[in-house]
């Protein structure tokens, strides 16, 4: 008897990439910011790491054994939800802060609307805003302070005097709700722009997060779109509108180097689940993500305009697709008809 | 700047099997089989009777249907058989099977038909009708057909040697071993179709192929040579004429409904020789490769000889093979029975170990749009992937799923593993199931 052949219909042939490949191209981006928090926070933000990310790795897989669902922990995802979770909290943080978030962001955020590529809103961001509600609300006092941690600047102890221990960490975008101290010189640019600044651990190092963006453009993980969009709108209105009388290059450089918003632009909006898929459909995102961000910033009195500006632009992600629908192929000669 | 079109994939392309491998005879087998269904339009009906005596390039089977192409017996002998065998597409059809004496007599139709220059275009396309010519770049369409719906609408004729498959190199190996029946294909079509421009459009990774055929062109011809990127689907129509003309066939039409008409390169040899030597079209070459394969090769190969023949006379298997198809790895379709014969669209036969089938995986989508990005007709395959699978055809409509050509990019580039291309199909029959039942 001769051997069965298979048979199935085109193509016969597959890309090498996969799911696991590309979810191992985003760690290894992931990983330059990394290194720098290490390198100016200390070995603690490596450990918040390694917990939060072995933590969703343990959800991930908890959850859908329990459900007896195929595991999913091959294709690194969780991994990349761990990363991303750690790196929008400050270094100082408690260990169960990462524990209860990973928690929100598999178990809540994944994992209930059906796992990878199924959630509309991105875990790590939602789990940040679902935290920073309960903080505030179980007047969350936990000492900020770790002696490990070095203090940067001359900033932190009016910064401490802030309502959540988020928006404590967060002085750059205390600054940006309060206005700009002219003439404090608190951060040079170069500081800011390399990371030597308070801040979540992933958020800081402008340098180290566009350059693992570059890396993910040039492995076409990502297209440019979104983080283009996304900063280049940011850039425009708060150099077209600058507060505080700062003049509004300066007013633009400080907004786009603090609160995050190129981790969001570069990482978070660019999450293939919670954002379009069509390129119109990313052109409007990325604008939309700009947009509410700086609307946030100067109307909202929140500091994390970026995270809610993302998890609003999630909500009409299935919109932009709509409304992005490619031009059909041939449709021109077809009209000249 | 290479010419080229939006979307599309660049994936290994495998030629450097085959492709400085000069194409040798494979001598015809013991008996062909001839299935009346060799091209798209209507079967052909035999001409011949049981037991009865043919030539090389006797007509076998014709059809008086407005769309087919005459069947001709690729080596003389006698019927054996006019019964249902199995054909490449899967099903058993009507064949005819012919004992070959080995003795090659060709019948007394084949002989040269005269000069381009002598022939009216008239005789030129009844020339063409009667070889049994047919779109041998996989498609199988007759020529004669297409030749007659462009003339007097074209204003360019293209040659498609694009040969964007991975593995196949049987174009290829034309274009460096016989240019000059390639180009006199040309201008057969030139005659009867008088454009403004004739382009041979050749991808960029076959240099030494362009080089050919410029030296076989006069010094001053208006036989235009084109490099296009090497990018797949390069060489499907709507993409070719896309590249070399920034023209766009519109949904549902034809290259001629923009000006343009393109054949294969294959194709153009056969009418070169139809009209040179009168030999209908009874051959042709195919590359055979792949993993499973002891020793690629491109072969001349008679039509009707069984596909395990084939790959026997390439010294067989290296190791069993897991999955084997006619055509390229990307449109081409797996075969489950290897006595089914080689007919006039296929240009490759290619056998894959275990270790080349893509395993089964866990279809799921992480939305990360590749399919959006490689699809060269601006569709959105996840989002007909997704309402397929739900019977949202209302949706597959209004998303255009007919304007698919199911290249196969999408499934290809997919990280998530998802049979995009089949559910596209799928969806298709779904419509068409509903347009029936609605009458």
């Amino acid at each position: 008897m001769e051997k069965q052949l298979t048979v199935s219909s085109s193509p016969h042939i597959r890309a090498d990439e996969n799911t696991r490949s590309v979810m191992l191209d985003v760690l290894i981006a992931l990983s330059f910011p990394l290194a720098v928090a290490v390198y100016f926070f200390g070995w603690r933000s490596l450990s918040l790491a390694a917990v939060s990310v072995a933590c969703c790795a343990a959800f991930e897989y908890a959850y859908r054994k329990l459900l007896k669902k195929p595991g999913s922990l091959g294709d690194l995802s969780a991994l990349v939800t761990g990363m991303l979770l750690c790196f929008i909290l400050p270094v100082s943080a408690p260990y169960w802060v990462a524990v209860l978030g990973s928690f929100f962001a598999i178990v809540v955020v994944k994992q209930l609307y059906g796992g990878i590529g199924k959630n509309f809103l991105n875990p790590a961001l939602a789990a940040r805003a679902f935290m920073s509600g309960f903080a505030a609300l179980s007047s969350y006092v936990a000492p900020l302070s770790d002696p490990r941690v070095p203090v940067l600047g001359a900033f932190a102890p009016d910064a401490v005097a802030a309502a959540t221990p988020l928006s404590y960490i967060k002085p750059a975008e205390q600054l940006l709700l309060h206005g700009l101290p002219t003439g404090t010189g608190v951060f040079s640019w170069q500081d800011m722009f390399l990371g030597q600044i308070p801040g979540c651990i992933g958020e800081v190092s402008t340098a180290l997060l566009l350059l693992g963006g570059l890396y993910l453009v040039i492995r076409r993980v990502i297209t440019p779109r979104i983080p283009l969009a996304f900063i280049g709108t940011a850039a425009l209105l708060t150099f077209f509108f600058p507060r505080g009388g700062v003049p509004g290059g300066e007013y633009m450089l400080y907004s786009l180097l603090s609160g995050g918003l190129v981790l969001g632009a570069v990482f978070m909006a660019t999450d293939y689940a919670t954002s379009p898929v069509t390129p119109r459909g990313q052109w409007l995102y990325g604008i939309g993500c700009g947009l509410l961000t700086v609307f946030i910033r100067y109307f909202g009195g929140m500091p994390e305009g970026v995270c809610y500006a993302i998890l609003l632009m999630n909500t009409v992600v299935w919109l932009l697709d709509k409304a992005g629908v490619p031009r059909r192929f041939g449709r021109r000669w077809l009209r000249r008809e | 700047m290479f010419h080229h079109f939006r979307g599309g994939i660049h994936p290994p392309d495998m030629k450097d099997a085959t492709r400085h491998k000069p194409v040798e005879q494979l001598p015809p087998p013991a008996r062909v089989i001839l299935p009346m269904s060799m091209h798209i339009g209507a079967p052909c009906e035999p001409v011949v009777r049981l037991d009865q005596e043919v030539f090389m390039g006797q007509l076998v089977a014709d059809s008086a249907a407005p769309v087919s192409a005459p069947i001709h017996s690729p080596v003389s002998g006698r019927v054996l058989a006019i019964d249902l065998f199995p054909h490449p597409g899967g099903s058993r059809v009507l064949s005819v099977v012919i004992e070959n004496d080995g003795r090659d007599m060709p019948h007394e139709s084949v002989h040269p038909k005269g000069s381009v220059e002598s022939l009216t275009p008239d005789q030129l396309l009844r020339v063409v009708r009667d070889a049994g010519i047919v779109g041998m770049g996989g498609a199988a369409f007759p020529t004669h057909i297409k030749i007659a719906s462009a003339r007097g609408k074209c204003d360019t004729v293209v040659i498609n040697a694009s040969e964007c498959e991975p593995y196949i190199t049987a174009d290829h190996r034309l274009m460096l071993e016989a240019p000059e029946e390639v180009i006199g294909g040309l201008r057969v079509l030139m005659k009867l179709l008088e454009p403004k421009r004739a382009v041979i459009a050749v991808e960029s990774n076959k240099r030494d192929a362009l080089d050919s055929l410029r030296r076989t062109l006069p010094g001053k011809t208006r036989i235009e040579l084109a490099a296009l990127r090497t990018r797949y689907p390069q060489g499907s129509e709507k993409q070719l004429v896309k590249s070399l003309t920034g023209r766009e066939v519109p949904p549902g039409k034809l290259p001629a409904d923009v000006k343009c008409v393109v054949f294969n390169t294959g194709t153009a040899a056969a009418l070169h020789r139809a009209v040179t030597t009168g030999q209908p079209l009874i051959r042709r070459i195919v590359t055979v490769s792949g993993s499973a394969v002891a020793n690629a090769k491109n072969l001349d190969v008679r039509f009707g000889t069984p596909i395990a023949d084939i790959f026997h006379a390439t010294g067989g298997f290296r190791e069993p093979p897991a999955k084997v198809m006619t055509g390229g790895p990307m449109t081409g379709v797996a075969q489950h029975d290897l006595s089914a014969p080689l007919i006039k669209g296929c240009n490759g036969l290619l056998a894959f170990s275990e270790a080349d089938i893509p395993p089964p995986g866990n279809e799921i989508c992480i939305r990360c749009g590749r399919c959006v990005r490689v699809c060269p007709v601006n569709l959105l395959p996840i989002y007909l992937y997704m309402n397929e699978r739900k019977d949202r055809l209302r949706e597959l409509e209004k998303l255009r799923l007919d304007d698919c050509i199911e290249c196969g990019a999408c499934s290809y580039i997919c990280p998530g593993r998802l049979y995009l291309v089949h559910s596209i199909r799928t969806g298709k029959q779904k419509l068409r199931d509903q347009k029936k039942e609605a009458g």
